[in-house]
């Protein structure tokens, strides 16, 4: 649990609090009314004394105090524009916001033990199923009366992002991005490659790039993860968005046949994507697609797009198109676009001055002020005029406006336990395309994704 | 020799004091009440840590490895509801489900216990024998021995995350060093050293061995110092030659030093982790328990009652070696 706390080291621009920082200016907040020990109140994990300091220090005025905040933007840039975002709620809201930076990773890994010990009043998450999980277990605060004011801000897709099961509103989102489909403009001309929008088309433009000398996409499976998008593509290309979900939370089973078709359809693609993927970090990959060795690479805008940027290569030469149609009765209508956002922890020492802050975050101009320095994501808000937008960033929102639905991602839409066994069948799958193993593989993402769900 | 003499003296010794040694038996009789504070601290101390420490949490894991729990909330003793979401059915009794799924449905178990005893067969018959050959011949004084005993030694300086992290920089695909120099970073022909699963163990074992070899090299050359070098002269006296001076009497007489190698070796290849860890989180082809148990407990959704079942296997299979060694440093001692 310390973990979390103490491995945010931060440098650069930010204010980065060390731990002992953090708690004093925790106390500092919860204690203005218990006065002797303020520090211990703070430094004390049980829930008692937590909900206590938590009243008191919330029946105070909410302008001057401070909140703290545990994110896990630990990438340079984010960072910054995180930093952007709460000085700027700094200004709206009156309430001082102290960050605590933990890398992103390990944020993730000890999140469970974070909101159960002495966390942030509020902390950085993600939309979905993800969200709700940790809400449904009681680790986060329902934020009706937040979204009662900045609903009006946001579309239902949206508002439907942030619900929880029990339909309390648990989030306050921020950006999201779509994953599709990069390549370069500049090499598409040369080669005089056209945009594919069916399968075949997508098919037969792999193979020309790979007469070509060209590697067709560009793929990276080491850290496990990136594979899973190209699964939810192919799902909801083939099997459409209901199916998809339905599969994520297993009410349909691994073993269906839709689930063959998509590794059937994976395992036609298979030999134009780059190979030994699953000794590759997508870094790599993308530095593929930088200097024109490969022709596509399907992953976000957050990966594909940031890295363009942190590499200074030609972003304006970067450009887009949505996974092509495989099943005419689907189209184009789906995608991942995962939304990021923020949530109040149950322990929150602050919770007024908490609400006022994600107030501020959940309007337009907040989404702004993070964006200006982001020129990857894009934000959610109604209408939201972005004057820094680049072409991706623009193409992004309307694509993404274009969608019926737009899934999360296959970590985000299942249980994290469940897309654990789903990376590593993945991987094997990348290894064995053949048929009699799909099957094997089928067999045992259903036997796994019982034990998970259900028993 | 050398270590009888010195038992003589210290027998010598002790006839010379007879008088302050009579007092200190009778003392030994009667505790005084101070004497009883001292050794119930000096004793309860180390119980209670030992206790706390080992017994507590291992006790603990066992009887959470019969339970189903994702680390939020608290523990009951109803018996796990079958059918019915895991989100509901927290925190209860399961039985040895667990295991059983661990042995059945759990894909990464039965290769993690493979490759766990594959990394103890190669730091047992790799490793240590080569560090035990460096040993030797920097121990016969070759020129330049001091650098490369420097050398060796180098890799058990750092610590193995950042012994992975450099490897990585060796292994990788389009860029790593070994693909450059052997020119195969093209994308058709480039060997996939940390993705391959058959090829991925062993790439990780070499960097294991890299580090592991210099450590034994470090233990057996302060067994070789401590030799008697007459041992040495008698036995060039008599016609050995150096094949022959080291495994007749060298190695006999590094007993001491050897078992406690032996010990290192089981130890750090039981408690691999780091390197699988850094390469790839120990997914594809370098499962390891070590690894299987931290994924299931530490990581956002923890499933904290499957990940402590394969604690138990892991500390099952660690008592094997353990309870041998035991048993073998015993039986000596009775005997003796």
């Amino acid at each position: 649990m310390s973990d979390v706390e103490t491995s945010g080291t931060g440098t650069g621009s930010g204010p980065s609090p060390s731990r002992r920082n953090l708690l004093r200016g925790a106390a500092g907040a919860a204690g203005l009314a218990a006065v002797s020990g303020g520090l211990l109140t703070a430094c004390s994990s049980s829930d008692s004394s937590d909900k206590k300091s938590g009243g008191s220090g919330g029946s105070g005025s909410v302008a001057g105090s401070t909140v703290t905040f545990g994110s896990n933007y630990s990438d340079p840039a984010a960072k910054t524009a995180f930093a952007a975002l709460t000085t700027a709620a700094t200004a709206s809201s009156k309430v001082k916001v102290t960050i605590n930076t933990v890398d992103h990773n390990t944020f993730q890994d000890n999140i469970t033990s974070y909101l159960q010990g002495t966390p942030d009043d509020l902390f950085t998450w993600f939309a979905g199923y993800r969200m709700q999980y940790f809400a449904a277990q009681g680790l986060a605060q329902p934020l009706d009366d937040v979204w009662e004011k900045i609903g009006g801000n946001f579309g239902p897709a949206a508002k439907q992002l942030s619900t929880g099961l029990d339909g309390h509103q648990y989030l306050v989102p921020l950006y999201n991005y779509p994953w599709v489909v990069f390549y370069n403009k500049s090499e598409f001309a040369k080669h005089h490659y056209t945009v594919p929008t069916t399968w075949d088309e997508y098919v037969a433009l792999a193979k020309q790039m790979k007469t070509d000398g060209l590697i067709p996409i560009a793929f990276a499976d080491k850290d496990g993860w990136p594979a899973l998008g190209t699964f939810d593509i192919l799902n909801m290309r083939i099997n459409g968005y209901d199916y998809h979900t339905k599969l994520l939370t297993h009410k349909i089973p691994w073993t269906d046949a839709g689930v063959a078709t998509v590794f059937q359809h994976w395992a036609e693609l298979l030999p134009y994507m780059q190979s030994g993927a699953n000794g590759r970090i997508w870094q790599d990959a993308a530095k593929t697609l930088e200097t024109k060795k490969a022709g596509m690479m399907f992953q976000g805008t957050n990966q594909v797009a940031a890295q363009y940027v942190t590499d200074k290569a030609d972003l304006d030469d970067l450009d887009f198109f949505t996974f092509p149609s495989i099943n005419p009765k689907w189209g184009q209508d789906y995608m991942d676009a995962p939304t990021d956002g923020f949530m109040l922890s149950k322990k929150a020492k602050n919770t007024d001055a908490a609400k006022a802050v994600l107030e501020y975050i959940g309007s337009g101009p907040a989404e702004a002020e993070y964006l200006k320095t982001d020129q990857w994501d894009v934000g959610l808000a109604n209408g939201l005029q972005v004057p820094s937008y680049n072409a991706i960033q623009k193409k992004s929102v309307a694509e993404i406006g274009k969608c019926k639905a737009v899934a999360q991602f296959m970590d985000r839409d299942s249980d994290p336990a469940m897309a654990t066994a789903m990376i590593a069948i993945l991987q094997k799958f990348i290894d064995d395309p053949s048929t009699g193993n799909i099957a094997k593989l089928q067999k045992s993402a259903e036997q796994q994704a019982k034990a998970i769900y259900t028993s | 020799m050398s270590s009888t003499s010195h038992v003589d003296t210290a027998a010598a010794a002790q006839d010379g004091a007879t008088a302050p040694a009579r007092r200190r038996r009778r003392g030994v009789r009667r505790l005084s009440l101070r004497d009883r504070i001292v050794v119930g601290v000096l004793l309860g101390i180390p119980l209670l840590l030992d206790l706390a420490f080992v017994w507590f949490p291992a006790i603990g894991t066992a009887l959470l490895s019969f339970t189903k729990w994702n680390g939020v909330g608290s523990l009951h003793t109803q018996t796990c509801k079958p059918n019915l979401p895991s989100i509901l059915n927290n925190g209860c009794w399961y039985g040895v489900q667990n295991y059983h799924q661990a042995a059945t449905i759990y894909p990464a178990f039965w290769p993690a216990v493979r490759h766990n005893l594959i990394w103890l067969a190669v730091f047992v018959l790799i490793a240590t024998p080569l560090g035990m050959l460096f040993a030797v011949l920097i121990d016969r004084g070759i020129r330049g021995s001091r650098m490369y005993q420097s050398i060796l030694f180098l890799p058990v300086m750092l610590s193995l995350a950042l012994v992975g992290i450099i490897w990585e920089f060796m292994y990788s695909q389009n860029y790593g060093l070994i693909n450059t120099v052997i020119g195969r970073t093209g994308d058709s022909n480039a060997i996939d050293w940390l993705g391959n699963p058959h090829l991925n163990l062993w790439s990780v074992l070499v960097e294991a061995t890299w580090r592991q070899s210099g450590y034994v090299m470090v233990l057996y050359l302060a067994g070789l110092k401590a030799v008697d070098p007459t041992l040495r002269e008698a036995a060039t006296v008599d016609g050995a030659n150096a094949w022959q001076t080291f495994w007749r009497v060298i190695f006999p007489v590094m007993r001491p030093i050897n078992i406690v190698v032996m010990v290192v070796t089981v130890i750090e290849s039981l408690r691999a982790f780091d390197l699988v860890y850094i390469t790839n989180k120990g997914i594809n082809g370098l499962e390891l328990l070590s690894v299987l148990v931290t994924s299931n407990i530490v990581g956002e959704t923890q499933r904290v009652g499957f990940g402590s079942a394969l604690g138990v296997v892991l500390l099952i299979i660690s008592l094997v070696p353990i309870s041998v060694f035991l048993y073998q440093t015993f039986r000596r001692e009775e005997a003796s």
